[in-house]
């Protein structure tokens, strides 16, 4: 019996794509395309949710073991050695709640666990930032350029994007983790490299990453630039960069800032896993990915030491996946409401999904159809 | 046509030369690769760093060094000559004999459990997209989330020690506490009853049935030992696929099919007499044996399809043809499960069967059940993992397409003209959605030779991934370029067919020359 009743909730949907009541008109009426964002944002639970974790996490992170020399206010930080206390099995319970010495516990030599992990949640934040920063940076001057004047800008933006999109990333961090690590050689950079080992990390990743959004940016702008408003401005006289910057780039920015919050998410995943492999961040500095590098052996024996630096990882990348979600959900235009009791009286636009590795699939082909 | 996939290679191959250089470039300068020797006490010290320039060619500049290379590679291009030079690596092994293993290796890994993600992606997918803002579609959808924010390594570690080292002991004493079979039955019966939809009756009838099954089944399971002997014999797979058989028509052609119908159950009955006859047969079996009888079970379906007809021949073939080979698994799988205990207390193997590291038991005997069976254990926690970590973007990039799709207007001309749900879902939506997924399946096979780099890591499986790995940490060029080469080409050519393919499948794209 399901299948009928679906099946007129789906026509249902469909003949009414605005049906009375439905507070389209009302939701738009007298309000800035930043001010539907926010609205549309706001009332997105699972970003909502993202956001607030997030924040928490930040401000844990940061403020408990200090950052750039400011002192925080946990008594450890993450190299100093204590003695263990009830075999650096974790002090934090629920109930009755209580936070003890070590919440987190210890590991084997007695270095505090909570220090460890948050002095990692620093890392990846400051690396995820990184990255999307200059990713964002990058791919949208060179899509954004190859976009708009087309021609050879084009050919040789492009083919340079193609050039680093195939260079294994594994690679380039083995490369930038060797030169941080011959302090001994001298030279400004390996300097610099050895004493900001994760800036240094961050800025690279940054450099190769920005490839899929200079691809997305250029679908983008290639679009744009054929619209009728464009081409109003143009003949109105104004120079290249007022139509760039006034015309076309506020139109994509809904395009770049979901993009940019999903390779940041795709960032500390990538942080993680070349910490693990021991070309990230390295010991005596310490990372999530490799606090559980060094810690999986002992998971039989001390398994808080594998279990909460995971847990990190995944509320980090977890959250701003939401946030990611909230904001596409919020920038896409044909979308009413993402908002489960609204949800059913109005249109289900398709999302253009692009969580994860699939970033421009139809992208792809059609820009490369159009050469 | 041509002229656009010729100007396409030539494109890649100045790509290939381009990053080729640099990724030579990178590598030679990443590190030292003398470096074990200079902090060695070694008396012949000099004599192991001398011995290993020479190996390496280091006296030359590595800009030139990659040229002389590049000039061994430009050989492999001629076709049978058989001079392909990829040099060697630090060990003196040739290149193109260590990537040989390590393809071996890397594809038996990864091709089953792409092959999974994909079939499960896609159908969570269609699912959710049906039932759009249902509490299944946010379920998926958050678990989809969850999964995509995992790192996999950290996977790898739970699996080993729940899914392995856990196993492994429960299975030293195979007993379900009737507490812990009656919670198993009940979030199983939970999760159906979510995931069924419609009315609150349908689903509290079709969630209790579930919890009963699946408690009683895991009761008989222990009280029998079922998980030391596991085996499923002729009366199970006669039900079981008798409703293959249903399922399959209903999807294929829709029950009202008669004779499609008709035709999967005579092939399921078909496929219980041929239980007994191969059985001797299987004694004897070998890889290649295995596809022929696929292959002829397959045969024997679309011909029962063929010989039965009605209406529409091609959807009785179809059918028959797909609960053919699904009675095949089952049988195949029983064959199997014959093989468990002696492979359970094999010498080798001594009752702890799933392993943690490696493809495969050392220097393990038996007949070709047993071998395939240690593949399989050894198979079955990194294709989990990698199962998981890459379900959650085909799930989400089916259901956003399915969405679009179901969007569509010649969508609603179909429901208007009063075609079934069953047919507007799978003959008009479903094919549709699939044409943008063709093109991510496509990279994502184009991919699949690059191993996973992480995976095998952690598993010990000696794959490219590894060697590629490898490599960088011994500042090897030769193995990172080969690594780096096959990936490239692989990846590129994947491109081109996704790109053609797609305007195959759409004519709204047409490639213009």
């Amino acid at each position: 019996m399901s299948q009928p009743t679906q099946q007129e909730e789906f026509l249902a949907e469909q003949s009414h794509p605005r049906p009375p009541g439905a507070p389209v008109e009302e939701e738009a009426k007298g309000l800035s395309q930043g001010q539907i964002v926010r609205k549309r944002f706001l009332g997105h639970s699972g970003a909502i949710a993202g956001l607030f974790i997030f924040a928490i996490i930040f401000l844990m992170a940061f403020t408990s073991v200090g950052w750039a020399g400011i002192p925080g206010w946990w008594k450890y930080d993450h190299l100093d050695v204590s003695p263990l206390v009830n075999d650096g099995v974790p002090t934090a319970s629920l109930w009755p709640p209580a936070w003890g010495e070590h919440p987190f516990g210890q590991d084997r030599i007695g270095r505090d666990l909570f220090a460890m992990t948050m002095r990692g949640a620093q890392q990846s934040i400051i690396i995820m930032l990184l990255i999307g920063i200059i990713a964002g940076l990058i791919g949208t001057v060179v899509g954004g350029l190859s976009g708009y004047f087309r021609g050879w800008v084009e050919a040789i933006l492009m083919r340079i994007t193609d050039v680093i999109i195939i260079i294994p990333v594994l690679l380039l961090a083995a490369v930038v983790a060797q030169s941080v690590n011959r302090r001994d050689q001298g030279g400004w950079f390996s300097g610099f490299a050895a004493s900001n080992g994760i800036l240094i990390l961050g800025i690279f990743l940054g450099l190769v990453s920005w490839v899929g959004l200079a691809r997305l940016m250029r679908g983008e702008f290639l679009t744009l630039r054929e619209r009728e408003f464009v081409d109003a401005a143009r003949i109105s006289g104004a120079s290249n960069a007022r139509i760039i910057f006034k015309h076309i780039l506020p139109n994509a920015i809904g395009v770049l800032i979901v993009n940019v919050t999903l390779t940041m998410s795709a960032a500390i995943l990538l942080e993680t896993a070349l910490s693990y492999l021991g070309v990230g961040v390295k010991s005596p500095d310490t990372s999530l990915g490799l606090l559980i590098s060094q810690n999986q052996e002992a998971f039989s024996t001390r398994p808080w030491l594998f279990w909460f630096p995971g847990l990190f990882i995944v509320l980090i990348c977890l959250s701003i996946n939401f946030i990611g979600d909230g904001l596409r959900d919020a920038f896409d235009p044909r979308q009413k409401k993402f908002n489960a009791k609204k949800a059913r009286g109005t249109k289900p636009a398709g999302e253009p999904d692009k969580v994860p590795a699939p970033a421009g699939g139809a992208t792809t082909a059609d820009g490369s159809a159009g050469d | 046509m041509v002229t656009y996939i010729v100007r396409r290679l030539i494109t890649a191959a100045l790509i290939l030369l381009g990053a080729s250089f640099l990724v030579y470039l990178l590598t030679a300068s990443s590190g030292d690769p003398l470096e074990e020797f200079r902090a060695s006490s070694a008396p012949n010290k000099q004599q192991l760093m001398d011995s290993r320039s020479e190996l390496l060619d280091l006296d030359t500049p590595a800009p030139l060094r990659y040229f002389k290379w590049l000039g061994g590679a430009a050989r492999c291009l001629v076709p049978f000559a058989g001079s392909c030079d990829l040099g060697k690596n630090i060990a003196g092994q040739p290149i193109t004999e260590a990537l040989g293993f390590a393809l071996v290796q890397t594809l038996t890994l990864v091709t089953g459990a792409t092959i999974l993600a994909i079939l499960i992606g896609i159908a969570l997918g269609i699912i959710t997209a049906l039932r759009q803002y249902s509490a299944l579609d946010y379920g998926v959808t958050f678990m989809a989330f969850l999964f995509f924010s995992l790192p996999i390594f950290w996977v790898a570690v739970l699996l080993k020690e729940y899914g392995a080292i856990g196993f492994n002991d429960f299975l030293r004493n195979p007993e379900i506490p009737l507490p812990v079979a009656l919670g198993i039955g009940a979030v199983a019966g939970i999760i159906v009853a979510v995931a069924v939809g419609g009315a609150a009756r349908r689903r509290v009838v079709s969630g209790g049935m579930v919890f009963l099954a699946v408690s009683l089944i895991l009761i008989y399971f222990s009280v029998v030992q079922w998980f030391r002997n596991p085996g499923l014999g002729p009366v199970v797979i006669a039900i079981a696929g008798v409703g293959l058989a249903f399922a399959v028509t209903l999807l294929v052609s829709g029950l009202k099919n008669r004779k499609a119908l008709q035709s999967s159950l005579i092939v399921v009955g078909l496929g219980v007499v041929a239980y007994f006859a191969v059985q001797p047969l299987l004694n004897q079996a070998t890889a290649v044996m295995i596809v022929l009888l696929g292959v002829a079970t397959i045969g024997v379906g679309v011909a029962t399809g063929y010989l039965m007809g009605g209406y529409d021949r091609g959807q009785s073939m179809r059918a028959a043809g797909i609960t053919a080979f699904l009675v095949g698994g089952l049988i195949l799988m029983d064959r199997f499960m014959q093989a468990w205990p002696s492979y359970f207390s094999n010498s080798r193997v001594r009752g702890r069967p799933i392993a943690t590291i490696g493809a495969g038991t050392p220097n393990i005997q038996g007949d070709f059940w047993v071998l395939t069976l240690d593949t399989f254990t050894h198979l079955i926690l990194p294709t989990t993992a990698l199962i998981l970590v890459s379900l959650a973007s085909y799930t989400r990039f089916t259901r956003s397409s399915m969405l679009e799709i179901m969007n569509m207007d010649y969508i609603r001309t179909a429901r208007a003209k009063g075609l079934s749900e069953r047919s507007v879902v799978m003959g008009h939506a479903f094919r549709n959605a699939l044409i943008p997924i063709a093109t991510i399946v496509a990279f994502d096979i184009g991919a699949l030779i690059g191993g996973a780099v992480i995976t095998e890591t952690v598993f010990s499986v000696r794959g490219m991934g590894f060697l590629f790995l490898d490599g960088i940490m011994h500042t090897d060029p030769n193995p990172v370029m080969g690594v780096f080469v096959c990936v490239a080409v692989t990846a590129m050519v994947f491109n081109l067919i996704a790109d053609l393919a797609y305007s195959a499948l759409d004519p709204r794209v047409r490639i213009k020359a």
